[in-house]
């Protein structure tokens, strides 16, 4: 029996993935759990196993394609389709895949929506006739994804609501945002990659969701400078990494999200989720975009194995060697642009989260003490919040706990 | 007024109908002077007499043949079978014999052969079937199975009022559990129209006899959990009201089909093929079966339990199609 391989999905907000090598041809035997192709997706590039043992009978899509996620990119028969092949592919094997190859193109729109068509039922396909529906545009929510009639009946109602609206509504629209863009000939026009749409699209869809607020506190870091100092090298020896900031920043979040759980909250409909985990996102530029990996269960592991886990991660990341599920499951995010020199920054918070911390360069600065002028390492931080879950006060007190960590650094750090 | 029981309303049903018609008469094994083993026929034997109430040897297949022969001359024979498991005893005189005299001569035969089926009431192989099927398969019987005091009675007067042989399964497991306030008026229940018990939007559920009452337990733990169940009891199987169900199963486009009988060969399986040819565009899942396992009905109180669908079933097989 003929089995599908799908576009996996490789992370909850990602829905599809270009190909970027084939590790098999038409026609090569596969086993199970094999390197059969490898798949560069927003968030992470992968190798996908073969899902069964057998033959490689189809190849739907081409290196440099990108598909939507659960698209069947292949298909896997069993042996007895391949034979008079058994050990070398011959040049009459090759010639005659490349001619189904090419007979698979031509019918591949077909069998999609074919497929679509079969998950439904008798009584469904009757109402999409009569209805003049396409089933591939009515999404199925019944066992295995089948079209239940109830889906067919939500359909058409929504249908019947977007002919009244869609004319007034949604076509000025579409004008207005067309018409902002100009090109002249020089001008080079370059298609986004899938990670920039990704970014753009998240961006936007968390300004429309939340109200942003920023409250900017600053922090003495000279404890901490002197502290990082003075552990250098002992550091550099016994771990093989350079002490960073990144882990002092996490901590005072950590100890200050537990005293202030709503931090580390989300919003659902009219409801307010307590995360009991937490676990901390860190942005992480890279040359094309940026990510943030997650330390998992942060509330629970002590200053190395934080200091570490970051480390990891953020070296990681640059690598795109991340797998989904680090880039998932994120309560609170820190994103650290003073390494880029930036003073203090608002950032946008990563949804479905409620805050950001924002950690601007430490810079030596002149601040009065005790009536002195005295040279201090000073940085900002700045607070994005959702003010529909959080007030001021309450970000400013959540602020003050992270101030107050740090200026008064006493934990043991080895 | 106070409730009726299910075989005091066959009682009673019997009883105004040989008020009723002098031609009338039962008989059957024991049902004279005892009574009956279930004593539906108590009383009779001093209210209407010895040749109206007839004791019989232990033979079932005589019981039958003489009935025919009464009914061939004008009389309107109830035949009694003590246990429907042995109505099998009979099988030539009724498939043979009452089944095709219309269709041979264009006789009349209108004989009732009453037969208290089923199980639940640890009868053992011999005492607990459903042998509806034997009768179904065979052209020229009425076969009606009620499953309320009010259905039994209406039931059985229509079938002795009924100009051809009807088969009368009532179910004995209902005899003395269910009662209801009956009208003092006489009514009458026509053969060949179901009735929805409960009505429902989510899912038909189509049956007979005793199941019934498992089917509307189900149907209000289903409610809870947000499965408008639908009922649809055919209280006859011959002639089936075929335009009750397709309508039902049109208005909700899923079915249960549920018997206490066993699976193969059971009535849940011609009620599929007919919803699969008739309705097949207005399915949106499978049509399912829920029946007793192909076989015997054991006699052990645990294995019985197991055997007899059950109102579990129901609920998780419908919870099943609800969502498909």
């Amino acid at each position: 029996m003929p089995t599908n391989v799908i576009m996996p999905q490789m992370g909850e907000s990602i829905f599809e993935g270009t190909i970027t090598k084939w590790m098999k041809r038409l026609g090569d035997r596969v086993e199970r759990d094999e390197a059969l192709f490898e798949i560069s997706t927003d968030k992470v590039d992968s190798e996908i196993p073969a899902p069964v043992s057998g033959v490689l009978s189809e190849l739907r899509f081409q290196v440099g394609e990108t598909v939507e996620i659960n698209t069947v990119v292949a298909i896997i028969d069993d042996e007895d389709w391949a034979v008079g092949t058994t050990n070398s592919v011959n040049l009459d094997q090759q010639v005659a895949n490349e001619g189904k190859a090419s007979q698979l193109q031509h019918s591949k729109s077909e069998l999609s929506k074919n497929q679509v068509a079969q998950r439904s039922s008798p009584l469904v396909k009757r109402m999409a006739r009569e209805e003049k529906v396409d089933l591939s545009d009515v999404e199925g929510t019944g066992l295995g994804g089948r079209i239940t009639k109830q889906d067919m009946l939500d359909y058409l109602s929504e249908r019947n609501k977007i002919v009244e609206v869609a004319r007034p509504l949604v076509q000025p629209v579409q004008k207005e945002s067309v018409s902002f863009i100009t090109s002249s000939g020089d001008d080079e026009v370059v298609p986004m990659s899938a990670m920039r749409k990704t970014i753009a699209d998240h961006m936007i869809a968390s300004r429309r969701t939340s109200a942003h607020v920023t409250t900017v506190f600053e922090v003495n870091m000279t404890p901490i400078v002197a502290l990082r100092k003075q552990l250098a090298d002992e550091f550099i020896r016994k771990e093989g990494f350079k002490l960073s900031f990144m882990p002092f920043f996490i901590k005072g979040v950590v100890d200050s999200l537990k005293k202030f759980p709503v931090m580390n909250a989300s919003l659902k409909g009219n409801n307010i989720i307590y995360r009991k985990e937490i676990n901390i996102g860190i942005a992480v530029a890279l040359e094309e975009g940026l990510i943030v990996p997650v330390i998992q269960g942060v509330h629970e592991i002590g200053f190395m194995s934080l200091a570490r886990a970051a480390v990891d991660l953020t070296d990681r990341a640059r690598q795109k060697t991340l797998s989904p599920d680090e880039v998932q499951g994120g309560t609170f995010t820190i994103t650290n642009p003073g390494v880029f020199g930036s003073l203090l920054g608002t950032p946008i918070i990563n949804q479905p989260q409620v805050a950001i911390l924002c950690v601007g360069a430490i810079t030596k600065r002149p601040v009065v003490i005790n009536d002195a002028v005295v040279i201090r390492s000073m940085a900002y931080l700045s607070l994005t919040f959702d003010h529909r879950l959080i007030d001021g006060a309450l970000a400013d007190y959540f602020m003050s706990s992270i101030k107050n960590k740090l200026e008064g650094w006493n934990d043991s750090i080895c | 007024m106070s409730a009726t029981t299910y075989v005091e309303a066959i009682r009673q049903g019997l009883w105004e109908e040989m008020v009723r018609d002098p031609n009338v008469f039962v008989l059957g094994e024991d049902v004279g002077v005892y009574g009956g083993a279930f004593k539906v026929t108590r009383g009779f034997l001093d209210r209407f007499g010895e040749e109206r109430v007839v004791d019989t040897p232990l033979s079932e297949s005589a019981i039958v043949g003489a009935s025919i022969g009464a009914a061939l001359v004008g009389m309107r024979p109830v035949a009694e079978m003590q246990f429907a498991d042995f109505i099998s005893c009979a099988f030539d005189q009724i498939t043979n014999f009452a089944a095709k005299c219309r269709y041979r001569w264009g006789a009349s035969v209108p004989l009732v052969i009453r037969g208290p089926s089923g199980g639940g009431i640890h009868g053992g192989p011999f005492h607990s079937q459903n042998p509806e099927m034997h009768f179904v398969h065979t052209p020229g019987l009425k076969v009606v199975a009620p499953s309320t005091a009010y259905d039994a009675k209406g039931l059985i007067k229509s079938a002795i009022r009924d100009e051809d042989p009807v088969i009368y399964f009532e179910h004995k497991y209902l005899y003395r559990r269910i009662k209801e306030e009956l009208p003092n008026d006489e009514f009458l229940v026509p053969i060949g129209k179901a009735d929805i018990k409960r009505k429902g939007k989510d899912v038909s559920l189509i049956t007979y006899g005793a199941m019934v009452h498992n089917a509307l337990e189900a149907a209000k733990v289903l409610a809870q959990d947000g499965v408008d169940l639908e009922v649809v009891d055919l209280r006859t199987l011959v002639p089936l009201d075929k335009a009750t169900v397709l309508e039902s199963v049109k208005k909700t486009n899923k079915v249960i089909l549920l018997h206490e009988d066993v699976r193969t060969g059971g009535f849940a399986g011609e009620l599929a093929a007919i919803i699969a040819e008739e309705t097949f565009e207005y399915l949106d899942g499978p049509v399912m079966r829920i029946t007793a396992p192909d076989t015997p009905v054991p006699f052990s109180p645990p294995l019985e339990e197991f055997f007899l669908p059950k109102t579990s079933d129901i609920i998780r097989v419908a919870k099943q199609l609800a969502i498909y």
